[in-house]
């Protein structure tokens, strides 16, 4: 046979379908930690350790004072709490792991510990735990009790109308934060004007950030444009930390310069960056991550964007990159920061990876959820897709639903996304007139707010958002100007939400730990702090908060069941009727099949799942029995409504000793009077494409089997539909009206059917 | 401070302390209002954070035990009326190989003690530049 092409085949070809799965667009990495892919353990990695002496941190980690990089001297400077450390350094990285899972030690004395903890330390602790250890520690050590969620509104036009309407229907949706960037560098001042007005329209609340180059990126916060800022970018190696052309001093200028101004700051680090930076030090992920964590508590800022960000991707090519997102997560907090735990660049090809990653956070909870949530389509965004993107929102919700946990989303009423996208272009297209920026005409204006994306706008383009862009900077133009125009020209509701936010930075409650606006409030870990110690503690979903998870669109119920059948009703009216003859006799005629009809068939219910017409399905099984030389007779059951009881009691009173039963929705079953119930002849269980023709196969095949025949079964064929979940909801309520009619004991009626108009 | 040292009772403050807040020029948060700020009576400037807010919310971090947090309001403090571009010069300055040599930094420390009373932002400065010259990163990087 060797050397015949084509004779026998070389493959499985399960191997070519799996080829052609988008999982296989993922490319996945070598465990090698000599190059950097290693996510929890590198042999590289130093053990923990810590020497402390009158004049502070000695040794660290392996390394003496002498010899510390920039990193390890800020760390030991300022994170390490001499007080602390030997009791914490002393302690058994098993005991501390099992104290993170222990719902009976509170986060504080946890919080406590880790002051005095070296990165090696917190790694080494944290990889004792396994996945869904890492994410009950996370949940149980978070910061603030109640969960949150931010946003990506981006466009990739840089367009200011739709900037200014997506940024409404984020807020809509209930995101905490929203995070813009530009297609190009000098529109950043266009985008925060249009974000800003947009976030302005429904409530007031939401905090807002244009994340830019740093030193224009303050000047837009300076002049009152944004709320927060998540760029500083920190590294877990020296050489890393000077590509990306800072220090940990330089960073920490920084993060006390955005509190100076009044502006909410957390820093940004992740898994991989320094592999992607090419200086990782054949250290593993982990390790490198716990150091750019505790440099961030040492550098005093509230927060991080943490769990690989823009280095997710490479994270989840290595063996447990997955994890140790979570686990990198699980320091963060753990060291008392605000986490935005990633969740946002798309690492991932495949739906389920992607469902399967934000599972974790979403039954933890976290500050924010995802930092950020692509509130836009995938296309739109900017910073390149997010895990999850506008298209998959409502699979979100859902799953928000489905698990009765609060992802920091609520469902939101067509109408009202509507008329608050319109109110927000309306809003934008005012500033934009009354500051001599643009005059937006109507066909502008209506399709933004109808866009799903940016392909579906006739609006600005990115040069029309540059000369709008440029002219704001350089006139110097305010949020208080904005506020002005606004109000001037009659958004007043949206004027004052826009100052309520700015006024924020005079108290600087919002500078705090994981500080969030919620009903006009100021929540953070501090007057919101996590306080779980086991069921019934930490944060629950409240009564009215899940009233609001639940209520997604479309969602079925008994009364619309109730109105399609009346609507069918009328039209069968006029196909057929049903005469009752009074009490069925069992049969003689030895070609007889029986059709034993459901309680409620032709009485409350009209048409099957798949939407044929009762009449349509008795004139098939009847014309079938009568192909193949058998005699029909229709019997409704009242004493049953279950598919398998129908066809025996059917099959009891033929005089074949076979019976069809079928219930309204469709389902049947060929049977003979000797067998066990549920051992039939012949099941059509998948009603929802079940053909006319099957059921006039169905008809044939009974009759052969009233003559003794061996009939080739019917088989409708399936391609692996999810049926059960497009139909169970109706067919069990349409199930429930047919049970809700059958009564114990009843006798079987016979019924005189007559077919009426064409083909009658 | 005349009160008394605030504590996470008092937070927020905008809350549980509007006393106590005030803007740059001496507005109460009652004060900024929309007709305030349409009749000129409220401009970007009051809507500024103060050096005082910084320290409150220093002492608040503290408080709920995070000492590094209240370090860096405390650092934030002395920023607030640090020029925007004195504090860009700054920065810039503390970033790898813009100095080239230690003496620049301390230049900037000694300027944002003297001329801005930054006196915990300059120590920082220094040792910056204590850690900068031992990790050679006063060099030419572009």
């Amino acid at each position: 046979m060797a050397g015949e092409p084509g004779n026998f085949a070389n493959r499985w070809k399960r191997f070519s379908d799996w080829d052609e799965r988008p999982l296989r667009l993922d490319k996945f990495a070598i465990e090698d930690a000599e190059n950097g892919f290693a996510s929890f353990a590198s042999r590289h990695d130093p053990k923990p350790g810590l020497t402390v002496a009158a004049g502070g941190v000695e040794t660290m980690d392996g390394t003496g004072a002498p010899d510390f990089d920039m990193i390890d001297a800020f760390i030991a400077r300022y994170h390490i709490d001499p007080e602390i450390a030997p009791e914490a350094m002393a302690m058994p990285s098993h005991e501390i792991a099992r104290m993170l899972v222990d719902m009976n030690v509170p986060r504080s004395e946890l919080v406590r510990l880790a002051h005095g903890m070296t990165p090696a330390k917190l790694a080494e602790v944290v990889a004792e735990l396994s996945t869904l250890e890492i994410a009950f520690a996370y949940s149980k050590m978070r910061a603030r009790k109640t969960p949150g969620n931010q946003a990506h509104v981006t466009n990739a036009k840089d367009d200011p109308l739709q900037m200014a309407a997506d940024a409404a229907t984020a807020v809509a949706f209930g995101f905490d934060e929203v995070e813009t960037t530009m297609r190009v560098a000098r529109n950043a001042w266009s985008n925060a004007v249009a974000c800003a007005v947009g976030a302005s329209v429904g409530r007031w609340g939401t905090l807002f950030q244009c994340s830019s180059e740093e030193a224009e990126e303050l000047r837009i916060g300076m002049a009152g444009f944004t709320s927060y800022a998540e760029t500083v970018s920190v590294y877990g190696t020296e050489k890393s930390f000077i590509d990306g052309d800072d220090t940990p001093w330089s960073k920490a200028f920084l993060a006390a310069a955005y509190a100076s101004r009044g502006i909410k700051m957390r820093c940004t680090s992740g898994a991989g960056s320094e592999l992607l930076m090419g200086f990782h030090e054949k250290k593993s992920l982990l390790y490198l991550e716990a150091r750019c964590l505790c440099l961030q508590r040492a550098m005093g800022v509230q927060g991080t964007q943490n769990g690989g960000i823009d280095g997710a991707p490479i994270t989840c090519t290595v063996p447990g990159g997955m994890r140790e997102l979570m686990a990198e997560n699980l320091i963060a907090v753990w060291l008392d920061l605000e986490c935005a735990s990633g969740n946002d660049a798309r690492p991932t090809e495949s739906e389920i990876r992607v469902g399967a990653k934000i599972m974790p956070f979403l039954i933890a909870g976290s500050d924010l959820i995802c930092s950020g949530f692509g509130s836009i389509l995938a296309y739109d965004n900017s910073f390149n897709p997010s895990l999850l993107n506008g298209e998959e929102l409502e699979d979100y919700l859902v799953l928000q639903r489905d698990f009765e946990a609060d992802g920091g989303l609520t469902p939101v009423e067509e109408t009202r996304v509507l008329a608050l996208r319109t109110r927000a272009v309306e809003a934008i297209s005012a500033v934009l007139e009354e500051l001599g920026l643009g005059q937006p005409t109507d066909d502008m204006k209506a399709s933004v707010v109808a866009a799903s994306g940016s392909d579906e706008t006739r609006s600005y383009l990115p040069r029309d958002a540059a000369l709008i862009s440029e002219s704001i900077k350089e006139r110097a133009i305010t949020v208080i100007d904005v506020i002005k125009a606004l109000a001037t020209r009659g958004f007043e509701e949206e004027a004052e939400n826009l100052l309520k936010l700015v006024r924020l930075r005079v108290s600087g409650d919002y500078l705090q730990t994981s500080a969030v606006v919620r009903d006009g409030r100021v929540l953070s870990a501090i007057n919101d702090p996590n306080d779980y110690l086991g069921p019934g503690t930490g944060y629950r979903v409240s009564k009215a908060r899940r009233d609001e998870i639940v209520a997604i669109r479309d969602v079925l119920t008994r009364e619309e069941v109730l109105r399609a059948e009346s609507v069918h009703k009328a039209a069968e009216g006029k196909r057929i009727t049903y005469r009752t003859m009074g009490p069925a006799a069992g049969g003689n005629d030895p070609n007889e099949v029986v059709i034993g009809i459901s309680p409620a068939f032709g009485v409350k219910l009209f048409q099957t799942v798949a939407g044929h017409p009762l009449s349509a399905i008795l004139r098939e099984l009847i014309a079938g029995i009568k192909a193949e030389g058998g005699r029909a007779r229709v019997v409704r059951m009242k004493h049953t409504a279950d598919t398998s009881f129908l066809g025996l009691s059917a099959a009891r009173i033929a005089g074949s000793g076979v019976g069809i039963g079928i219930q309204a929705k469709g389902t049947a079953v060929i049977h003979h009077k000797d067998r066990l119930p549920h051992n039939n002849l012949e099941l059509f269980s998948n009603s929802p494409i079940t053909r006319l023709e099957h059921y006039r196969r169905m008809g044939a095949n009974a009759a052969l089997y009233a003559r003794g025949k061996l009939p080739e079964p019917v088989v409708v064929p399936m391609r692996g539909e999810a049926m059960g979940s497009r139909y169970h909801a109706r067919v069990s309520l349409i199930y429930a009206i047919e049970t809700d009619m059958t009564a114990e004991g009843a006798a079987p009626e016979e019924v005189e059917i007559a077919f009426l108009g064409q083909g009658a | 401070m005349s009160e008394d040292r605030l504590t996470i009772g008092d937070y927020p403050l905008a809350e549980k302390r509007p006393e106590i807040v005030r803007g740059k020029r001496g507005k109460g948060l009652d004060e900024i209002t929309l007709d305030a700020v349409l009749e000129d009576r409220v401009a970007l400037e009051d809507l500024r954070i103060t050096a005082r807010a910084l320290r409150q919310q220093a002492e608040i971090a503290r408080a709920a035990g995070r000492e590094t947090l209240a370090e860096n309001f405390e650092r934030a403090a002395e920023l607030v009326e640090v020029p925007q571009d004195t504090i860009m010069r700054v920065y810039e300055l503390l970033r790898p190989g813009r100095a080239q040599a230690k003496g620049a930094l301390l230049a900037a420390a000694t300027e944002l003690r003297e001329q801005h009373g930054a006196n915990i932002m300059a120590a920082f400065v220094e040792e910056a530049a204590a850690v900068y010259e031992r990790r050679g990163l006063f060099k030419k990087r572009f």
